[in-house]
């Protein structure tokens, strides 16, 4: 399984327009993507889940992957977040 | 007559009928089912339906207004397609052997109050979107038309909120404007309004009626105000500012897409000045040709701690991209005992217009001003950006500021950061100091650009704020007018462009002394671009 953390910037965090490219990012792989924050989880693959999160600026989330092409979904995810986020 | 008042999202008179909208309600009833795997099938098969229909949507919508507002329809279809919203309808169908029309009523309901609890203004009004979506199924499930409203003739339409799917189907033509009682500024109805270029009022709340449905009304969307069955009195003067304001629009309208250029052939741009990133999109409205100042305050002033390097790369890179190619000059910061910031830590001045700020706080707090140069290089590679400095006195300010720069490069190089080596730096005159030595300073920078607010303050001695002075204070100054144009003379006799940002810029009183001294840009507010544009095509 691969982990990394990150600290949202974006001001108005994970809204519906991001989420939606999240989970759209997420299911391009087999791998299953999960997403976090704080003790609060869900399936990065489903947009209810994620936009359920509340993530805002300044919040630390985290993301796993766990799966066959999980090296390139964290990879994927990291860069989405960055870009994006 | 009836007075309401809500918030204005988008200014313009609207004078018209009002057409309450109709939703064509669906009783949902709980019914046993005997076969679940045929309506769990049925459910799937009105789920394909609903999916196709976003689609469409989507479509339309792209053409209608952008991908930006169209992206609301494919987040529709991920909500439909939504494993826990899908499982939630499945499970209630086979475990209570009912009808899909009610499992899905009620995964509606428990999905829009998580949104509902959520302490977040706009995730509460997301709930709109999970029961738009429910709504959709539910019609396909029903076999039903979707209640889309049909107008005959140009109507103001009125309602409690409008969903993206009510609002996409109506006939844009016929629609005068939006008036509410609820929504926020981001709700779909504002963006839409302000995309249609309509007025719009939202907010009214429970005195926006039914019953005045088919009733005249006037929308003033410029004070947020409604009147119903108006008197012979306000419509008369509501007329008359609704023709000042379509001839205000048309002949701006007709200034767009023209050249900045004078009788005789004079070319100058005209760019606009912004405060934060939500003015980019009056700046492409108003066809400005750049980003004359981009003052990059509000990143300081709106967070309670330095923003990060990533935080201004962000901000820096959408405007540059968003303005796709033209230029965009962003001021560093510029901070002062005047402007507190509270975590800057900055003690109080005797005499903030003359202490600790702008460029001198850059040049001492190298941390802050590198973070933000290493940011605004980052951006470069992603638009034409250039970058200039506040409150320059002195060449060996200059000098510092150039070895910043090739520091900040450096370290960027050996990160193997892509950004560009050549963007364009120049300074802002506005002291007495860097005019008169503007032949010296023009040899080391690419460009100047008069800050006349600043400038005419410390020409004059005069604060513009104190009232007791008025009438000592002349706007047009020859001694600043001389300033300026000894600053241009002083860029010009190097090759290099001199641009004023300051509101002199705006004063059309001014235009042609500016044409006569052969100033290259003028950047003014976004709303003065094409009054601007018209004035220099006046000039001879």
């Amino acid at each position: 399984m691969k982990e990394l953390k990150y600290v949202i910037t974006d001001l108005e965090g994970i809204h519906a327009r991001p989420a939606g490219l999240l989970v759209k990012k997420a299911n391009e792989f087999q791998s299953k993507v999960m997403i976090g924050k704080g003790e609060k989880k869900a399936d990065a693959k489903r947009i209810f889940g994620v936009m359920g999160l509340g993530v805002k600026k300044d919040d630390e989330i985290f993301v796993s992957a766990e799966g066959e092409d999980e090296e390139a979904a964290i990879a994927a995810m990291e860069q989405f977040l960055k870009e994006n986020l | 007559m009836i007075t309401l008042s809500g918030k204005s999202v988008f200014g313009g008179i609207a004078i018209g009928k009002i057409a309450f909208y109709k939703r064509n309600e669906i009783q949902i009833k709980r019914n046993h089912v005997d076969n679940v795997e045929k309506e769990v099938k049925r459910f799937e098969a009105a789920k394909a339906e609903a999916k196709e229909q976003l689609q469409e949507l989507y479509k339309k919508a792209l053409e209608d207004v952008g991908e930006a507002n169209a992206m609301i329809f494919e987040i529709h279809q991920m909500m439909l397609e939504d494993l826990d919203y899908v499982e939630s309808i499945i499970n209630i169908i086979t475990s209570q052997e009912v009808n899909a029309e009610y499992a899905v009523g009620t995964t509606a309901d428990n999905f829009a109050a998580m949104f509902s609890a959520m302490d977040d203004a706009y995730m509460q009004g997301r709930a709109a979107d999970v029961k738009d979506v429910s709504e959709r199924l539910i019609q396909v499930l029903s076999d039903r038309e979707s209640g889309i409203m049909k107008l005959d003739r140009p109507m103001i339409i009125a309602a409690d909120d409008l969903v993206p799917s009510e609002t996409v189907q109506l006939d844009k033509d016929k629609v005068l404007s939006f008036i509410t009682m609820y929504g926020s500024s981001n709700s779909h109805t504002a963006i839409l309004a302000r995309t249609m270029n309509i007025p719009a009022v939202i907010g009214l709340g429970e005195k926006l009626k039914k019953e005045y449905d088919g009733k005249l009304a006037i929308v003033d969307g410029l004070e947020g105000v409604i009147y119903i069955e108006p008197d012979a009195k306000t419509m008369e003067v509501m007329q008359a500012k609704q023709k000042e304001e379509l001839e205000k629009r048309r002949l701006l309208e007709e200034l767009k897409g023209k050249d900045n250029v004078t009788k005789s052939g004079q070319n100058i741009n005209v760019y606009a000045n912004i405060g934060n990133l939500s003015d980019v999109g009056a700046v492409l409205k108003n066809d400005a040709g750049g980003i004359g100042l981009f003052r990059s305050e509000f990143l300081y002033l709106e967070s309670d701690t330095f923003p990060t390097e990533e935080e201004q790369f962000k901000v820096y890179k959408q405007v540059a991209e968003n303005m796709a190619g033209k230029k965009v000059i962003i001021r560093t910061l510029d901070i002062g005992a005047d402007k507190q910031v509270d975590y800057f830590g900055l003690a109080k001045e005797e005499n903030p217009a003359l202490g600790y700020r702008a460029i001198r706080i850059c040049l001492t707090r190298k941390d802050i001003f590198k973070t933000q140069l290493r940011a605004l290089y980052r951006a470069s590679a992603y638009g034409q950006i250039a970058i200039m400095f506040p409150m320059i006195i002195s060449m060996s300010e200059v000098r510092a500021i150039q070895a910043v720069i090739e520091e900040v490069k450096q370290e960027l190089r050996e990160e193997s950061v892509v950004f560009k080596e050549d963007i364009e730096t120049g300074i802002m005159i506005e002291t007495p100091a860097a005019v008169m030595i503007s032949h010296e300073l023009a040899k080391e920078v690419d460009f100047f650009s008069v800050g006349t607010n600043d400038l005419t303050q410390y020409t004059l001695a005069i604060d513009r704020q104190n009232q007791k002075l008025e009438s000592f204070y002349d706007a047009h100054h020859p001694a600043v007018l001389a300033m300026i144009r000894m600053a241009a003379e002083s860029a010009h006799a190097e090759g290099k462009w001199i641009g004023i940002c300051g509101e002199l810029a705006a004063d059309l009183e001014l235009t042609e002394d500016f044409l006569a001294m052969g100033i290259d840009e003028l950047s003014v507010a976004p709303s003065m671009v094409l009054p601007l544009r018209q004035r220099i095509r006046e000039s001879i």
